[in-house]
């Protein structure tokens, strides 16, 4: 594979850019691989790239439907951070924290990680002291975490509203400076990449719509190109976690709902880090092109739809200008949603299946684009291993039958109801 | 025609609980309380009217295309 390079890049400027190699090929399915990753987003990407990598298992294939990035990890708004405080998910985001850090180096591609810092606004009293209680169990997991007061507050982000008769003010604040944001189009690129140079197949345009199981054992894949036999099966498919299930005669604990988010007009730097409202569920960063990327709720009621609705958008941005009073005189640029695996406890499934050789990815809910690095890790090692590793642990599938839920924000797919 | 933002969801109207008085599995409240089909398609779900009369009412809705197709006193029973 060719290295992207100051040098390589001054090579080719001289032959115009015509010489470059493709990033990835186009490759005719085989009639039967060791592993089929159903999906390509960031998670099933990123799965193949550590399936090759950590588990020298190459003969693999990515089976999407559409073109690689076209799902949720191209329509993310890219906030990575691991503020939690659950264990479970503290440990898993954590151990992601410190691949994002590595990941340009690792992929050779710019995925423009930026460690511009989190900050959590608080409202109240009572906000504080969970957040304190939240940035210490953070801290005992090795996370950085600072509790702000109304000052320190005001000095990071002087634009949002510190004025006397609001009806939410600003208390302070719990900042994890280590968070921030990343490229994500150069995420989905840069993982397919190195899996295709280590000779994973990376087939697009090509739909699962079945599966080949028999004696509680899968044997391969139906899709709209021929049928593909495979000894593992990895389910990466986000929002559509709950059609294959169907084909699958599984009932999972999730809901698929819309998510929305959209960008301004670009405008001077204004914001340095990410910002979210205490109050509601309201977020916004800047990007390095100077737009505004903001979003919150989601719409609310079950949605395959890929495109929201207005009134969601409206109590969204209201959130937003009532933290920010700014935000009322610009312009909005574009708006997009996307469809979301939303678990029932907020967290994450990385599990086997009581199908032998099926595993299962899913529930990312709004968090799943910082995840992609440590799920594709988690995930290869167990379908490589055939067993979980203790980062993943927590994120088993019968954890709502036994009732271990890991409800960080006790929400699920209700977050209407905070 | 009323607004959406009057309307609030209440999720899938196909959950049952168990019956009462009687034994019940885990499997059964896992059902219950968690699993969900959640397809692409005609769903049959629950609103409230909420501000409004704040009846509420079972509606068929596509949840690709939100054309909705059928709707429902709360106590009436679902046809499938
Ligand atoms: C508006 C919005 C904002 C978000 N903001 C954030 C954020 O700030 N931070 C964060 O961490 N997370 C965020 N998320 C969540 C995050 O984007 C997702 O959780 C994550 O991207 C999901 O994993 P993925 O990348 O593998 O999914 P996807 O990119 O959706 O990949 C799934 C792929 O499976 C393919 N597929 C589906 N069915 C089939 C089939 N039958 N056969 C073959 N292929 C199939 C799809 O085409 C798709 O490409 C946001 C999501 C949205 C929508």
């Amino acid at each position: 594979m060719q290295k992207y390079s100051i040098f390589n890049l001054v090579k080719n400027a001289f032959a115009n850019h015509q010489n470059w190699d493709l990033a990835w090929k186009d490759p005719t399915p085989k009639k039967e691989y060791d592993v089929v990753i159903i999906g390509g987003g960031g998670h099933g990407l990123a799965t193949a790239y550590y399936l090759a990598k950590e588990h020298n298992i190459t003969n693999v294939a990515i089976i999407e439907k559409g073109w690689i990035g076209g799902g949720n990890v191209g329509r993310n708004t890219t906030i990575i951070r691991s503020n939690y405080m659950h264990d479970d998910n503290a440990l898993f985001s954590e151990f992601g924290m410190d691949l994002w850090r590595k990941m340009s180096q690792d992929l050779n591609y710019n995925v423009m990680f930026s460690p511009r810092g989190i900050i959590n606004l608080a409202h109240s009293d009572a906000q504080m002291n969970v957040y304190a209680r939240r940035g210490n169990s953070m801290r005992l997991n090795g996370i950085d975490a600072v509790l702000l007061n109304r000052e320190q507050v005001r000095e990071i982000i002087p634009m949002a509203d510190f004025s006397e008769n609001v009806r939410f003010p600003i208390f302070g604040g719990l900042m994890q400076p280590s968070a921030g944001t990343a490229r994500h189009d150069a995420v989905a690129w840069g993982y397919a990449r190195q899996a295709d140079s280590m000779g994973v197949d990376i087939i697009q345009n090509c739909e699962v719509i079945g599966f080949d199981i028999s004696g509680g054992k899968i044997n391969g894949v139906r899709t709209s190109r021929g049928d593909i036999k495979a000894k593992k099966i990895g389910l990466c498919v986000a929002g559509s976690t709950n059609v294959l299930a169907e084909k699958l005669n599984m009932t999972l604990p999730i809901e698929t709902h819309l998510l929305q988010a959209c960008v301004s007009e670009p405008v001077k730097p204004v914001l340095d880090g990410v910002v979210t409202f205490g109050a509601g569920h309201f977020y916004i960063s800047q990007s390095d092109k100077g737009e505004m990327v903001m979003g919150g709720d989601l719409d609310g009621y079950n949605s395959y739809a890929q495109r929201g609705n207005l009134p969601t958008l409206q109590h969204v941005l209201t959130e937003g200008i009532a933290m920010m009073p700014f935000l009322s005189k610009l312009k909005m640029l574009r708006t997009w949603g996307g469809i979301m695996d939303m678990s029932m406890d907020g967290s994450p499934i990385i599990d086997k299946t009581h199908i032998e050789g099926l595993y299962l990815n899913c529930g990312w809910c709004y968090g799943g684009f910082k995840a992609t690095p440590a799920s594709g890790w988690t995930f290869a090692h167990t379908i490589a291993q055939d067993r979980v590793h203790e980062l993943n642990s927590g994120y088993s599938l019968n954890r709502f039958n036994t009732g271990h839920l890991l409800d960080e924000k006790g929400l699920g797919t209700k977050t209407w109801i905070s | 025609m009323r607004s959406q933002n009057e309307f609030s969801y209440g999720g899938d109207a196909t959950v049952k609980r168990p019956d009462l008085n009687k034994e019940i599995s885990d499997q059964e409240w896992d059902n219950f309380v968690y699993n969900r089909k959640s397809l692409r398609g005609k769903h049959w779900e629950l609103w409230q009217h909420i501000s409004g009369c704040r009846q509420w009412i079972k509606v068929e809705r596509d949840t690709a295309t939100h054309e909705i197709f059928m709707t429902l006193k709360a106590n009436e029973e679902i046809s499938l």
